[in-house]
């Protein structure tokens, strides 16, 4: 038998799918096909690497070599240079941005030096639709060794652990199973919140497209923990991929005997089943989820009851979120003492942010509690596009808040991110630079939460609706003093009286910006002008005619024919005509159309 | 397809497929275990190295040893393909040069796994650009 010498990891999950990466794997195989090393080279689909920025991403294994924005096209060089002779395909390597030098090797890579990877440790390293490989990373292992306790002394390690809940609001873990398990009913259930809903976001679904039997295995650990024998994934229906990976995973659990009815020997029985939501936020909150997957509509109700005592057909349910989920194999593995001693006093283990916006490594990573936004943004995700000067960060999505240059260097953990006035939230980060405008971001929070309002309560209702009215009217340039002090005043409302916390937090994104960039609000209400250039009512375009040559470009180009004026003569732009497409700014070759 | 109905099925399970995915598990910690690079450049190719290669990874693979083995470009000894780098943990690499599927297995018996010198080895004279930088 020829042994296999090498594997050629390449990234299967949404982002790099998007980018043919399907296609690149057909051709590689081709390639090696070609070449007679089909049987000495294997090529692996795995899950995201977290470099989503450069894929697609193939990793060329034992060398570790990195290889990113791979085409189909590369597959041939990859094979013949790589794979037959040895040589690295130099153009196709990780470019360090600062040194421009080529990193071969990811273990140089600043983007992975920082990370310690604890829900993402089989993501980009097995093959997501194979049991067999989670196996032998030691899969199912946590839960031989949680059916050979008793439920409460397997609670007491995930208490021990101190894992709080990686959904949003960080509740502890441990004890929302303990208040599960002490609930008699005949029924229960385990539900696994995989509805991500904040814009911006793909950590969960990077998850289950990576690393889908981590979560089988931790939904059949919290079973027989709180004694549930059901499992239910509500899981939206836009991720096409992450079901059918996490559908194969089940079914091969099933095949293993790994899901079903006397597990490993136990007299333990377990099974799962998916329910799709059709993409609507307010699911992401448990009472709406809840009622989503009994066939109702999405409102969340109020609490008490919580679903621990009455949950998904009015039976105790167990709800967390999917990277909670991921964290439980290891924290059995490796020990409470392990998974307590990274991150910070109160918050423990590490969190995976999806890092967006306008940052230069856009990607997943995860790093320990307690690392400081300025390592997130400038030293993993390696800065600022175009050298631009950093202005803000957004976490938490809708829920959250703004974070300025003064928070960079706190270390992130949920209580200091919401004594800063934003909240962890599930791990959305959206990095905003000066040409961004801070009502305009609010405005666009705004936007997606007046879309996603269940309309339920009033205060969530009409109280954003207002809001955003409000937001619109400054940014058109009509915003008044007064409009300042109703929306702040608006927004302590909402926080108070809305019903779900959805609703309660929906007006942090107004509170964070009106505190941190109040500056911004006040040039728009008083000076009537954006100070980034973003909101169109506020900016005209003006021809500085010292530096306009009269080379007519921007007049044939203009869309309305607003810009007049004879060759070789400055020319003028009639503003009420002028529908500030931006057009004529890009076009001029000389600078002379400024923005005011 | 046999249900796995016991901690020990799994763990036997674990054990029979872990050759599969070891390569992997190796590359995590590469700086940890000692490392071959067999040179395969055309003339080390034409030399014979192909054979070299799969004999010491069935070696590896049927001892289970501590060993990764990658493979490299031409490093400039034509005269003495097929040549094999072998980096042991805390010690310089040592180049063998003219080496056949027994001087390979030899290479294993004797230098990586009891730390004896054998005959062919090349003088190292070169710093990679890794080393370097």
């Amino acid at each position: 038998m020829v042994q296999v010498k090498m594997h050629l990891l390449v990234c299967g999950g949404t982002g790099c799918r998007a980018s043919e990466s399907k296609r690149l794997v057909d051709e590689l195989n081709a390639q090696l096909q070609a070449n007679g090393l089909a049987d000495e080279v294997k090529v692996v689909i795995t899950g995201c690497f977290g470099f989503c920025e450069k894929g697609p991403i193939v990793k060329v294994i034992p060398d570790n070599t990195f290889y990113t924005k791979v085409k189909p096209e590369d597959a041939e060089e990859i094979v013949k240079e790589h794979v037959l002779k040895g040589r690295k395909v130099t153009r196709l390597l990780y470019e360090d941005p600062e040194t421009k030098t080529h990193v071969s090797d990811s273990k140089h890579m600043e983007f992975y030096q920082k990370q310690v990877r604890i829900a993402l440790r089989n993501c980009g390293f097995i093959d997501p639709e194979n049991i067999e490989e989670y196996i032998v990373r030691d899969g199912y292992a946590a839960l031989g060794k949680v059916l050979a306790m008793t439920p409460a002394e397997a609670i007491d390690i995930v208490k021990k652990s101190g894992l709080r809940g990686r959904g949003g609001a960080g509740f502890p873990t441990g004890l929302k199973w303990e208040i599960a398990s002490k609930n008699k009913a005949d029924q229960k259930y385990v539900v696994c919140n995989a509805d991500e809903g904040d814009p911006g976001a793909f950590m969960d679904r990077s998850i289950l497209e990576g690393d889908p039997n981590s979560i089988v295995e931790a939904m059949a650990i919290c079973g027989y923990c709180i004694g549930a024998t059901k499992g239910l994934i509500y899981i939206r229906a836009e991720y096409p991929l992450a079901i059918k990976r996490l559908q194969v995973a089940i079914g091969q659990a099933r095949e293993f005997g790994l899901l079903g009815n006397n597990m490993l020997g136990s007299d333990f029985n377990f099974d799962i089943e998916l329910r799709y939501g059709a993409g609507a936020f307010v699911c992401g909150e448990e009472t709406a989820l809840i009622h989503s997957m009994e066939g109702k509509r999405g409102e969340p109700t109020i609490k008490p009851p919580f679903p621990a005592e009455a949950g998904f057909l009015g039976k105790p349910s167990n709800v967390n979120n999917v990277e909670t989920f991921a964290n439980i194999p290891a924290i059995f593995l490796k020990g409470w003492e392990w998974f307590s001693s990274i991150g910070t006093e109160k918050s423990k283990g590490t969190k995976v942010f999806a890092l967006a916006g306008k940052i230069n490594n856009v990607g997943l990573i995860e790093v320990p509690m307690g690392t400081t936004l300025r390592e997130v943004i400038f030293e993993i995700g390696g800065g600022i596009k175009g050298g631009k000067k950093f202005k803000a960060v957004q976490t938490g999505g809708p829920s959250g808040g703004c974070l300025t240059e003064a928070h960079l260097d706190t270390p992130i953990d949920y209580d200091n991110l919401i004594a800063a006035g934003s909240m962890m939230g599930s791990g959305g980060m959206i990095v905003m630079d000066e040409d961004d405008c801070m009502v305009s971001v609010a405005k666009f929070y705004l936007d997606f939460i007046v879309g996603e309002s269940c309309g339920k309560c009033a205060p969530c209702r009409i109280g954003n609706k207002r809001m955003h009215e409000t937001l619109e009217k400054i940014c058109q340039g009509k915003g008044t003093m007064e409009d300042l002090d109703y929306l702040d005043n608006l927004s302590k409302v909402i926080k108070d009286t809305a019903l779900c916390g959805l609703g309660q937090t929906s007006p942090n994104p107004v509170l964070s910006t009106m505190q941190y960039f109040r500056d911004e609000y006040l040039a728009h209400v008083i000076d009537k002008k954006c100070p980034a250039g973003r909101c169109k009512a506020l900016k005209s375009y003006v021809i500085n005619a010292d530096k306009c040559m009269g080379c007519t470009l921007c007049a044939k180009n203009c869309p309305v024919s607003a810009i007049t004026g004879d060759k070789k003569v400055p020319h003028v732009i009639d503003q009420a005509k002028c529908i500030k497409c931006g057009t004529c700014y890009e076009k001029c070759k000389f600078g002379a159309i400024e923005i005011r | 397809m046999n249900k796995i109905k016991s901690l020990d099925d799994l763990r036997k399970m674990k054990q029979n497929l872990s050759s599969d995915i070891s390569i992997r598990e190796k590359s995590n910690n590469p700086d940890k275990i000692v490392q071959i690079r067999v040179a395969m450049a055309t003339c080390g190719i034409a030399a014979g190295a192909r054979e070299v290669m799969n004999t010491m990874l069935e070696k590896i693979a049927k001892d289970s040893l501590p060993v990764v083995v990658t493979q490299g470009g031409c490093m400039g000894y034509c005269y003495a393909e097929p040549t094999v780098e072998v980096k042991v943990p805390g010690k310089d690499p040592v180049v063998f040069g003219h080496v056949d599927p027994k001087v390979a297995l030899d290479i294993i018996d004797k230098y990586i796994l009891k730390g004896e010198l054998i005959d062919g080895i090349l003088p190292v004279n070169y710093q990679s650009i890794q080393e370097k930088a």
